[in-house]
């Protein structure tokens, strides 16, 4: 880890009319680091990955980016032309439901070349050798490489759209909720290739979910939302091992155990 | 402005070439626009047109707003100026415009297409018309309007070669064979209207004005001469235009786009010349095919 934030959230806030999204939120990450957002449904998460993407526009606020040259870029500052190439080259983002990720009339081969194709790629052998890499990667086998993701199930669709945002070696991905709507065996599946790759390629994360083991897998670091507030803090396991705020508490309590 | 028709011509009280003054003045200000942004598509304002969408209108509207009482109109539709669609819009010219038509490229001023580029090379002062059905090439890999708007805007292609990606991963080759994307002027991918990529190459820095009208979705689109266009592929893939193992039947042309003709439920064809205009007039010249001596050798 290096001593410059990769990137800096300075007071973000979003308000959909009188009601509150995520308020006044502030976190550097660094990089190669993984922060873990959790909270119940409707505490502001995914408000507050969409404004940290650019995907949605906060009310209040800044992030600040440090581009590979070494410069630091106010996101919302740049252009749109920017930021979509930021978006597709440096960045990924995982969605809960594979199918808002992904092409699903395209081949598998050439959703994970599709951005290789966008940043300027023009040699299809290359393209391919690359894309087959990238399906073996993530555990899906070299011969379904021309079968569109209808013929996938959950789990593997949800590992090809990790293939295909981490493709171009971007170095912070956004996910959200990645396990959602999985079992646990290709839940825990998922997670153990995600903390393999993560830890391979040196990636920053930041992983909206509101499952407590699978920030407690994945994360050094975690926040916890409740209305649109952070409420708690710090580094994965003292949080979960000794969480101070009484909501974080019930959270941690609240786990099943089987 | 051109004069108003005079009704005692015999003629319905249409204005001259259908379309009223201002509609023209709009349709030509898009013209105007789409000429200074080569291959970038301007909205405007699609009038009705007494045809069906489909049949053309686009083309129609384009047509009616650049003709004068002096050009010289050619219609084809597919190649040919004998099919439906080339006669009805040929006789609609003729009634409403009252202008000399043609059938012979070199001779007309004004040629409206559909599917076809002319076999004779176009020179300059001539203009072709292009009926387009669905102007937008990337509409089938990405639905939304406002998408692949701003997707034209920040020059975000790669979108066009992942299709072109799927038909090499599923055919071995790209299998695209019409409306094949091009490059304009190395800034707007365009889509050529369902022309064969055969007659991409006869784009490339065309001595005449290429202009593109689609009704239905109410865009025009244009190269102006001279423009740089270039078909897209893949390094280990480059573009290639299709290959015909034989000369035209009647005219023995070869280099040429044919068209495949059943003679007989047992199997007989003859691979004929899409441009009916050019392989007559190889014929005329003393030019003969195959099936062309025979019949003669039969006579």
């Amino acid at each position: 880890m290096t001593d410059a934030p990769l990137l800096k959230v300075n007071a973000v806030s979003k308000f959909y009319g009188q009601r509150i999204g995520c308020k006044e939120v502030s976190f550097d990450l660094w990089p190669g680091e993984v922060l873990a957002i959790v909270g119940e449904s409707g505490s502001g998460k995914t408000t507050l990955l969409n404004c940290i993407s650019t995907r949605l526009l906060p009310t209040t606020g800044s992030v600040e980016y440090t581009m590979r040259d070494g410069s630091v870029r106010d996101l919302y500052h740049m252009s749109e032309a920017e930021r979509r190439f930021l978006m597709r080259t440096d960045w990924g983002f995982v969605h809960q439901n594979p199918a808002d990720g992904l092409r699903m009339t395209v081949s598998a081969g050439a959703n994970v070349g599709e951005r290789l194709m966008a940043v300027g790629n023009r040699h299809y052998g290359n393209i391919r050798a690359t894309a087959s890499d990238w399906l073996t990667r993530v555990e899906i086998s070299k011969d379904r490489i021309d079968d569109a993701p209808r013929a996938f199930s959950g789990g593997m669709r949800q590992r090809l759209q990790i293939a295909r945002n981490l493709v171009t070696g971007p170095r912070l991905v956004f996910m959200d909720e990645p396990t959602g709507g999985l079992d646990v065996s290709v839940q825990a599946r998922l997670l153990d290739l995600v903390r393999g790759l993560v830890n391979d390629l040196g990636l920053s994360a930041i992983i909206v979910t509101h499952d407590l083991a699978v920030a407690r897998l994945l994360s050094h670091r975690m926040m916890v939302m409740k209305d649109g507030h952070v409420i708690e803090h710090g580094l994965t396991d003292r949080v979960l091992d000794d969480p101070r705020e009484p909501y974080t508490q019930l959270l941690v309590s609240s786990i099943l155990q089987v | 402005m051109s004069p108003e028709v005079p009704s005692d011509q015999g003629l319905a009280a249409y204005n001259f070439a259908y379309l009223d003054e201002q509609t023209k003045r709009m349709i030509r200000r898009a013209i105007l626009k789409a000429i200074a942004i080569p291959g970038y598509q301007v909205p405007f304002a699609s009038r009705e047109m007494p045809m069906p969408y489909g049949w053309g209108t686009g083309g129609v509207q384009v047509t009616a707003s650049i003709i004068g009482p002096d050009d010289v109109l050619k219609v084809i539709d597919q190649g040919a100026d004998d099919t439906t669609n080339a006669v009805s819009i040929r006789a609609f010219f003729q009634k409403v415009a009252n202008v000399a038509v043609t059938t012979h490229t070199k001779e007309a001023t004004i040629i409206q297409t559909r599917h076809r580029i002319p076999e004779q090379a176009l020179s300059e002062g001539q203009v072709l018309v292009y009926q387009v059905p669905i102007p937008e090439p990337l509409r089938f890999l990405e639905p939304r309007e406002t998408e692949t708007r701003k997707m034209h805007a920040l020059e975000e292609y790669g979108l066009m070669h992942v299709k072109l990606y799927e038909d090499i991963a599923h055919n071995g080759r790209i299998s695209k064979t019409y409306a094949y994307p091009v490059k304009v002027a190395g800034r707007y991918v365009m889509d050529p209207s369902p022309t064969p990529k055969f007659d991409n190459p006869k784009m490339h820095m065309s001595d005449a004005l290429q202009l593109f009208g689609a009704g239905r979705e109410k865009r025009i689109y244009a190269i102006p001469p001279y423009t740089e266009v270039v078909s897209l592929d893949f390094e280990d893939h480059p573009f290639e235009i299709q290959r015909f193992d034989k000369p035209c039947a009647l005219c023995g042309a070869e280099n040429v786009y044919l068209d495949e003709v059943i003679l007989d439920d047992k199997g007989g064809r003859m691979f004929v010349c899409s441009d009916t205009d050019h392989c007559e007039d190889r014929r005329e010249h003393g030019h003969a095919g195959e099936m062309l001596a025979r019949q003669e050798a039969a006579e």
